[in-house]
């Protein structure tokens, strides 16, 4: 603008100033927003990233007859024998409390872990056997570095004394990290370093299914009706309306209703993926139904027309003809309403999933967590390596929201037709 | 074809006429009977909600429960221990409530309504189809991951930054809760604004800037009074979300009911009173059971209110202009 012929005017100035604000305004409100998006995604990933390895601990365990009869293997007391053979391989240690703490840095399986060692290759029986075992989870925080060795001694759970074994054993070779692949192949776990999300999971992928098979056929055909049955009357109104109000309202009450009719009046099995399935159905009609609507709508009236004319009924015409064209964008609305159900976590308090579940559920009438529900269980949990395992299955979570977003976009833009 | 071949096709040909008309009022009842379904939820839950509440409000009486300003909910170990009832007292509840909602709006008002603008009136095409996008992310996030975000990172950082300056901050204070809250419903706010602010016609533009005025000058004087209304719209429905969110409050703000407007303090609200009340072991007839459903109804039909005229009003301004 300074290239015009007239000097710029006092006023001038300030009313491009104030453009040329205002215009930041807008840039630095989307900068704030993405920025925080950024920080915290990347901060939930960075601390996730902790509790996708894990750390093992070599210990040379004697198998020796005189430790486990060959013919008998199941009458070993593993957990004695491994208590023994740590207590072998720092035989410094004399103290009670110390060989506490020196057991403390193996997890509390490590007799168990002993036992799959020999069943999974009974021919390693007869001598002595460098082991590995799963760390504890404040060995692992100090193995993996997410807690300074150089904090203050009563700053951190681990003594001078527990470090400097881990040191001892790093140096003979005898620490090892590696992929955590227990924490997708085990279930929940008071123990951080035992914790997996599988069970969470499986509620998850069982209270889902519910949801579809519920929810879909219902919005699918609420949606027909009114969009090429209804007559434009009060009731379609009405309808409408409510629908409307149901997208919006908030979801803690339906898990009200949940507790309420499903629960108490109706009497099904708490804490549920049969219940937690219906609950979140119940909240996803909406998102399905409206975006349902909105594709029946695209689909041209020549399509209808034509069906008609060639002696369709007003049924076949809109099964065999309208409803198939439609289905890509209801399918796209589907999946973004059952990843809205995946990360609800409000309605599944109400109706009883926080329980702590270890078992992987394998039907819908077991007792089962859900993925967004262990987050918060392990959110309230005190040990510090569960913020580890927390954010981790927070980073699950998105993983899977992302893959049913892109699945949406995908097929949206795949069979995207313009009539 | 024999005569009697004839016959039994024609017979054939009425019944299955018959059969296919039985077929089309079968599949029309089947279809109605689902889109009822959405009546029948909505009845469902002011039923069920109503009738706890009528229960609870025949042990504690309303006007408590609406006036009162303690919450303190017990069950009684012994029948005649002193105030084995506990009192039901809702005002600090309510207060929570609106403090944290307060502070989401604050926070996103300004974000939400100044990214819409930007990108209706003055980003590339280029830019929109990539920041529209991310912004919805935002409220694609579950909230347990807001509510987690918030009070591990957020509050410490809250406290730490209070204590360098000098302030008392609570652990659990409701501006953490707040201020995440407030980020969950900028896409709310933005892409309802842009909805709206798109449907103001290109004849208001092209005159005001016809006569001289900046874009800026443009938007603010006469884009922003015209979209006005669809915009206040938005911002109720964005308060009815922040008023009902359960997860951030329950993880962030903690569950100690004070009355106070201190942002820096720990306040409880409604949704986070629900879920303390009715998760672990209950006894279903207790009052502190039933005030769970009583809260419920008074969030039911805030958000109702608040979601019936924003829903009007966005609606209206949309197409107002078409």
């Amino acid at each position: 603008m300074t290239s015009m012929l007239t000097t710029p005017t006092r006023l001038r100035k300030s009313r491009e100033a104030s453009e040329t604000r205002f215009k930041w305004f807008g840039r630095g409100a989307i900068a704030i927003s993405l920025a925080f998006l950024v920080f915290m995604v990347g901060s939930i990933i960075l601390q996730g990233k902790g509790a996708l390895t894990t750390s093992e601990i070599a210990v040379t365990v004697d198998l020796s007859a005189e430790n486990i009869d060959p013919n008998d293997i199941e009458a070993t007391s593993f957990d004695s024998l491994m208590k023994k053979s740590l207590r072998e391989t720092f035989p410094e240690v004399t103290s009670r409390g110390d060989k506490r703490k020196l057991y403390g840095l193996l997890s509390v399986d490590l007799g168990f872990e002993l036992r799959d060692h020999i069943l999974a290759d009974p021919s390693i029986l007869g001598g002595p056997q460098k082991l590995w075992f799963t760390a504890s989870d404040d060995a692992d925080l100090v193995i993996s570095g997410s807690v300074d060795r150089d904090l203050p001694e009563d700053e951190r759970r681990m003594s001078d004394l527990e470090i400097s074994w881990l040191e001892t054993l790093e140096n003979n070779d005898s620490v090892n990290r590696h992929f955590n692949s227990k924490f997708f192949t085990n279930g929940d776990s008071r123990e951080p370093e035992l914790a997996g999300i599988l069970s969470a999971l499986m509620g998850s992928l069982l209270t889902l299914s519910v949801c579809f098979f519920v929810s879909f056929p219902i919005a699918i055909l609420a949606a027909i009706y009114l969009e090429e049955f209804a007559p434009k009357n009060r009731l379609s109104q009405f309808i409408e309306v409510n629908i409307n109000n149901l997208a919006a309202v908030p979801s803690i009450v339906f898990g009200l209703l949940g507790l309420a009719m499903l629960l108490n009046t109706f009497g099904l099995p708490r804490s549920t993926p049969l219940v937690g399935g219906l609950v979140l159905s119940l909240m996803t009609l909406p998102t399905i139904i409206i975006a349902a609507r909105a594709s029946l709508r695209a689909v041209p009236p020549s399509i209808r027309e034509a069906a008609l004319g060639m002696g369709a009924s007003p049924v076949q015409a809109t099964f065999h003809h309208v409803a198939p064209l439609a289905l890509p964008g209801i399918l796209t609305g589907t999946i973004v309403g059952m990843a809205q159900a995946l990360g609800e976590t409000a309605p599944l308090l109400m109706i009883g999933m926080v329980a702590f579940i270890a078992d992987v559920p394998t039907s819908i009438v077991e007792p089962a967590a859900a993925l967004p529900v262990q987050i918060f269980l392990w959110a309230d949990a005190s040990e510090r390596a569960f913020v580890e395992k927390t954010s981790a299955a927070i980073i699950v979570l998105l993983v899977f929201l992302v893959l049913m977003n892109l699945l949406a976009i995908f097929l949206r833009k795949k069979f995207e037709k313009r009539f | 074809m024999s005569p009697k071949n004839a016959a039994t096709a024609a017979k054939l040909n009425i019944t299955a006429g018959n059969r296919s008309k039985t077929v089309e009022m079968l599949v029309t009842g089947v279809l109605i009977a689902c889109s009822l379904v959405a009546i029948l939820v909505t009845v469902g839950i002011v039923f069920s909600l109503l009738f706890e509440s009528i229960r609870f409000f025949e042990r504690v009486p309303m006007s408590e429960f609406l006036f009162g300003t303690k919450w303190s909910p017990q069950t009684a170990l012994r029948a005649d221990q002193v105030a084995a009832e506990g009192s039901f007292g809702a005002v600090p509840l309510i207060t929570g409530t609106l403090l944290i909602s307060f502070i989401a709006m604050c926070v996103a008002t300004p974000l939400g309504l100044f990214s819409a603008i930007y990108l209706s009136e003055y980003a590339s095409k280029r830019t929109r189809n990539w920041v529209k996008p991310l912004l919805e992310i935002l409220a694609g996030i579950p909230t347990v991951v807001y509510g987690f975000f918030a009070a591990l990172v957020v509050a410490p950082m809250l406290r730490s930054t209070g204590e360098s300056v000098g302030l008392n901050v609570s652990s659990e204070s409701a501006l953490a809760a707040g201020l995440i809250m407030g980020v969950m419903i900028i896409p709310l706010i933005s892409s309802l604004s842009d909805d709206v602010i798109n449907a103001v016609p290109q004849s208001l533009r092209d005159a005001s800037l016809g006569l001289g005025s900046t874009d800026s000058e443009t938007i603010r004087k006469v884009i922003l009074p015209a979209a006005i209304p669809g915009i206040a719209g938005s911002l109720l429905l964005a308060a009815s979300r922040a008023i009902g969110e359960t997860m951030i409050v329950v993880m962030a703000a903690g569950l100690a009911a004070n009355l106070t407007a201190n942002p820096l303090e720990a306040v409880t609200t409604i949704t986070a009173q629900i879920v303390a009340l009715l998760t672990g072991d209950q006894e279903f007839d207790s009052a502190k059971t039933l005030s769970a459903f009583a809260l419920g109804l008074l969030l039911f039909i805030v958000t109702l209110i608040l979601n019936v005229i924003s829903l009007k009003i966005v609606n209206k301004y949309r197409e107002q202009y078409d």
